[in-house]
């Protein structure tokens, strides 16, 4: 075909990948680094990774991310789940503007101010009720589902969307009722949808500093806030190792991810 | 004389597969040609080369002596109008319609005149600035027939014009091209895979299949000098006999099917020979008695249908020989009782089509 | 079970997760609008409820102090206000820039090379953004990846300083938000027919009059969609500018955090905040406007 993409273009491309990629790939490379510091290379080693079994501080941080990314993004998938249904299935009902507003109102506002607005409402329910007593992993584990749900939503959304729904009428017709319908037909096909919901939250949890920050107290920081503060002394070698470590997980979870849901959505379209 | 447009040994390969294999023909100016096909068979290819968008691997194309090869799609005397139309879906009716007119250098006030002129043409006038998706099917069909005859092309290819509308709009819209098409004197190329749209266009049809062009002629040749059985299936309805030729009567061939059959045909035959007979409905009778016509048999009657004009029956007769055949309703009928469980069919010599078998 | 389920199901499917985002969501941010207008104090909460209800009765004594202390230091604010604009503003321009030769060529290439290209646009935009910023310090730092290339290759002897400039600002946040850009853009341009391009080849239009007459108007939408995903989290910002940026690249984001974690001015980093709201708020207004005129 003559009207193919100009070779400008490709090349452009090739070069915002290049700004994708690049800094990670260099930094995954001096995590092998045996010196010190960290431009000047000397020599292959695997030291640092071995350094950080050894650092407490940093596998409590990450035993704590862990524990608050499984729990807030189980909350998150199956309350974005229920969101995803009242937009999607339910005609006009009276709370639908509102639910519209404060589900999509998390996805734009700034982390620093959902952070500081929750801790806010912590303190205030604290002097109030004397709940919650402190900030912790608790106090973390509810901000990260309060936003993660509103992500959750709109990946399930779009895949139920464009679900036929079809599929499920003729299950009503053949004599099931709600909520099997749903558990028997729906529920298996956006299911991809729901994995990729509960990821995407996770990432979201486990990725998070700034709202963390806000919300937790003394003795509950997460891994990020740990990172954080290391980074701030400077560029370690450590840093480096921990980084790439991080970046491979997450990366293979998401590979494997898309992969399985590029698959699955291939073979339901050839069905 | 030259011809205007000359197509030559073109071919097309993606891989191994053959998209268009050795395609030749010659058009005079003003044709309206019709290119025919199942689907696959590598009409929209053909077309996608001759607007320049494919390049093929062989062979030539020239329009009025000169050599397209090497001209790029957007400087060629040819518009195409796409199977799907292709509009521009942010641009005004007025502003699809005058888009390849905008990049000449016509004066603005040319090109409202222009544009004016093919609205009232393709019957749009005063719906110049709406937007295509606010226009019905046929609108935008005639929307893109515009556009595509805007820049004055030598030569315009039509991609299934029609194959978006509902049968009335069809019909209608069949005429009004042939309509335009006389009144400008363009050279059309009509691809479809409805024989009844081609027969109906066309003053010569192409018909193709795998690739290849396997006949080309005026639509009345192919309908009934069909030169391959795959020819005669594809256009129109028809129903096959195998036989085998017994021996020469001086002005007819007898056949043996599964009853003897008298042919007329010119070609020559050896005795022992098997052909293929072929025979449109039209030109088989079915009568409630035995007429003592030539070529008559017994037949019972499967199942009819009614098609408001006439009824199409299907018929078995000895060995198991089915036939199809159609009786209009305006001829003084014969056999038309419903009830009828068992008839006689009987046709002429000249009416049969033989085909290598 | 299943008259329970006809009868409340739909209810408690809009109600819990309603329940839960007023609660966790609504109610924080009215809480952070009381504590703007309430005044500092030192104690612990370090400011005095303007709205309070307790064991001696509803209380209501708003104070505009914490506003007036804005508008009175109004240089300290403003710039930090300007520069999250005008950095995320030129930041949205890069993004664009690097995306649309993106988006256009994942959308033109075949399925398979589509698959592979989405993936890679997509697995940074799950890896941390504080990772990658991270990576980024150690290409960009004074004795980093970039100044010993160029003093090795003798293009310069004193490294070039590229941290806490607006240099490196950019770079962050393209790293960033590139992925967002170039999500909606591909979804406008793989929507794109094909056909629609031959039709305006066959024309007689040239490559760049095709670009301009036909792919870029149909691919506004995406532009639009794109420029918000990027310029909204930009505004608000705080990695970037603290990990990456100087002085003259203070952003919003990170004065509410130094006010907050710093200073201990809760009334006035709350103020902050809801200013930040506000310069969010007049894009997304003017992007909905913008969706009901395209409509009608
Ligand atoms: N880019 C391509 N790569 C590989 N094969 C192709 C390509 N384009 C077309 N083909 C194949 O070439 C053959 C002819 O296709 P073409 O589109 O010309 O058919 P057609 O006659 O227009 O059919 P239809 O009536 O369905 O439109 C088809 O078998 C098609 O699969
Ligand atoms: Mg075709």
């Amino acid at each position: 075909m003559r009207y193919d993409v100009p070779l400008i273009v490709k090349v452009l491309a090739i070069v915002g990948f290049g700004i994708l990629y690049i800094p990670v790939m260099i930094m995954m490379i001096y995590s092998f680094n045996s010196g010190k510091l960290v431009a000047v290379w000397a020599g292959f080693s695997t030291k640092w990774y071995r350094e950080l079994w050894t650092d407490d501080i940093l596998l409590s941080a990450l035993y704590k991310s862990l524990l608050i990314g499984m729990s807030s993004a189980t909350i998150s998938t199956f309350f974005g789940l229920l969101i995803a249904i009242a937009f999607v299935r339910f005609s006009a009902f009276r709370a639908r503007l509102t639910l519209s507003l404060v589900a999509s109102a998390p996805l734009v506002m700034p982390e620093a101010v959902t952070g500081l607005s929750m801790l806010l409402l912590f303190i205030a329910m604290e002097t109030t009720f004397g709940w919650p007593s402190g900030r912790g992993v608790d106090t973390i584990m509810i901000a990260h589902a309060t936003f993660g749900m509103c992500f959750a939503a709109v990946v399930i959304q779009t895949r139920l969307r464009d679900m036929d729904r079809y599929l499920e009428e003729a299950a009503r017709d053949l004599g099931e009722r709600q909520p099997f319908v749903f558990m028997s037909i729906t529920l298996p096909l956006i299911f991809p949808s729901i994995i990729a919901a509960w990821l995407l939250s996770f990432t979201l949890s486990f990725d998070d500093l700034v709202i963390a920050s806000f919300v937790s107290g003394p003795g509950s920081s997460t891994l990020p806030i740990v990172i954080f503060s290391k980074i701030r002394l400077g560029v370690s070698p450590e840093i480096n190792a921990i980084a790439t470590l991080m970046i491979l997980t997450i990366s293979g979870m998401v590979l494997a991810g898309s992969m399985l849901i590029l698959k699955r959505d291939s073979r339901g379209k050839k069905n | 004389m030259a011809p205007f447009i000359s197509i030559k040994n073109i071919s097309k390969k993606y891989g191994n597969f053959s998209a268009v294999d050795n395609v030749s023909f010659n058009l005079q100016k003003g044709e309206l040609f019709s290119l025919l096909g199942p689907s696959g068979c590598g009409k929209t290819t053909l077309l996608r080369i001759l607007a320049g968008f494919e390049v093929s691997n062989t062979g030539s194309f020239e329009i009025d002596g000169h050599d397209m090869d090497n001209v790029d799609p957007a400087d060629r005397p040819v518009n195409i109008m796409f199977q799907h139309y292709a509009l521009f879906p942010h641009m005004s009716v007025f502003n699809n319609i005058s888009y390849g007119l905008r990049r000449t250098s016509l004066p603005k006030s040319e090109i409202k005149s222009r544009v004016e002129e093919l609205l009232e043409l393709v019957r749009l006038s005063g719906m110049s600035e709406r937007k295509p998706k606010t226009l019905s099917g046929g609108q935008k069909q005639r929307v893109a027939l515009a556009r595509a005859l805007a820049r004055r092309p030598k030569l315009l290819l039509l991609d299934e014009p029609l194959a978006a509308l509902d049968k009335k709009l069809r019909s209608d819209t069949q005429f009004e091209i042939c309509k335009i098409q006389e009144q400008l004197g363009t050279t059309f190329i009509v691809v479809t895979h409805d024989q009844e749209e081609a027969m109906t266009l066309s003053t010569r049809i192409g018909v193709m299949n795998e690739g290849k062009l396997i006949q080309l002629g005026t639509p009345k040749e192919i309908y009934e000098q069909p030169q391959t059985s795959f020819v005669a299936d594809f256009v129109g309805e028809i129903s096959f006999l195998e036989a085998v030729v017994k021996e020469n009567k001086n002005t007819h061939w007898l056949m043996q099917a599964a009853v003897p059959i008298y042919v007329s045909s010119d070609s020559n035959f050896n005795v022992g020979q098997k052909v293929k007979l072929a025979l449109r409905p039209e030109k088989i009778s079915l009568t409630s008695r035995p007429t003592g016509n030539i070529n008559e048999f017994k037949v019972d009657i499967l199942d009819f249908a009614f098609y408001g004009a006439g009824t199409q029956y299907r018929v078995i007769g000895p060995e198991g020989v089915k036939l199809k055949l159609y009786q209009s309703h305006n001829q003084p009928s014969k056999a038309n009782s419903p009830m009828l469980k068992t008839g006689f069919v009987n046709f002429s010599p000249e009416a049969i089509i033989v085909l290598e078998s | 079970m299943n008259y329970f389920f006809q009868r409340f199901g739909r209810q408690i499917v809009i109600w819990l997760p309603l329940a839960w985002l007023l609660l966790f969501f609504m109610l924080p941010l009215i809480e952070m609008i009381n504590v703007s207008f309430s005044e500092a104090r030192r104690a612990v909460p370090p400011y005095n409820p303007a709205f309070q209800f307790g064991p001696g009765g509803i209380s209501f004594q708003p104070v505009v102090d914490n506003y007036y202390l804005i508008y009175e230091y109004w240089e300290d604010y403003l710039w930090p206000a300007v520069n999250s604009i005008r950095l995320a503003f030129f930041s949205t321009l890069y993004c664009l820039l690097f995306a649309y030769p993106m988006a256009w060529w994942i959308a033109r290439s075949n399925k398979s090379l589509q698959h592979i290209l989405l993936i890679l646009v997509l697995m940074p935009f799950w890896t941390s953004s504080l990772l990658r910023m991270y990576a980024l310090i150690g290409l960009l730092n004074p004795n980093g990846f970039i100044n010993d290339i160029l003093i090795w290759a003798g293009v310069t002897v004193i490294p070039i300083q590229m941290m806490q400039t607006d240099f490196s600002i950019y770079a962050g946040m393209v790293l960033t938000y590139l992925p967002l850009m170039i999500l909606p853009l591909y979804a406008s341009l793989v929507r794109l027919d094909g056909s629609i391009i031959e039709a305006a080849a066959d024309l007689g239009a040239r490559k760049w009059d095709i670009f301009k007459t036909i792919i870029l108007p149909l691919s506004i939408p995406g532009i639009i969609a794109g420029s918000l995903l990027v310029f909204i989290p930009a505004v608000g910002e705080f990695v970037i500018p603290a990990l990456l940026g100087g002085p003259e690249q203070l952003m919003l984001g990170k004065v509410i955090w130094t006010e907050f974690f710093r200073n201990r001015d809760w009334p006035v980093a709350s103020a902050i905040a809801i200013i930040l709201i506000a310069i969010i708020i007049l894009p997304i207004v003017y992007a909905r406007y913008q969706d009901k005129e395209g409509i009608s």
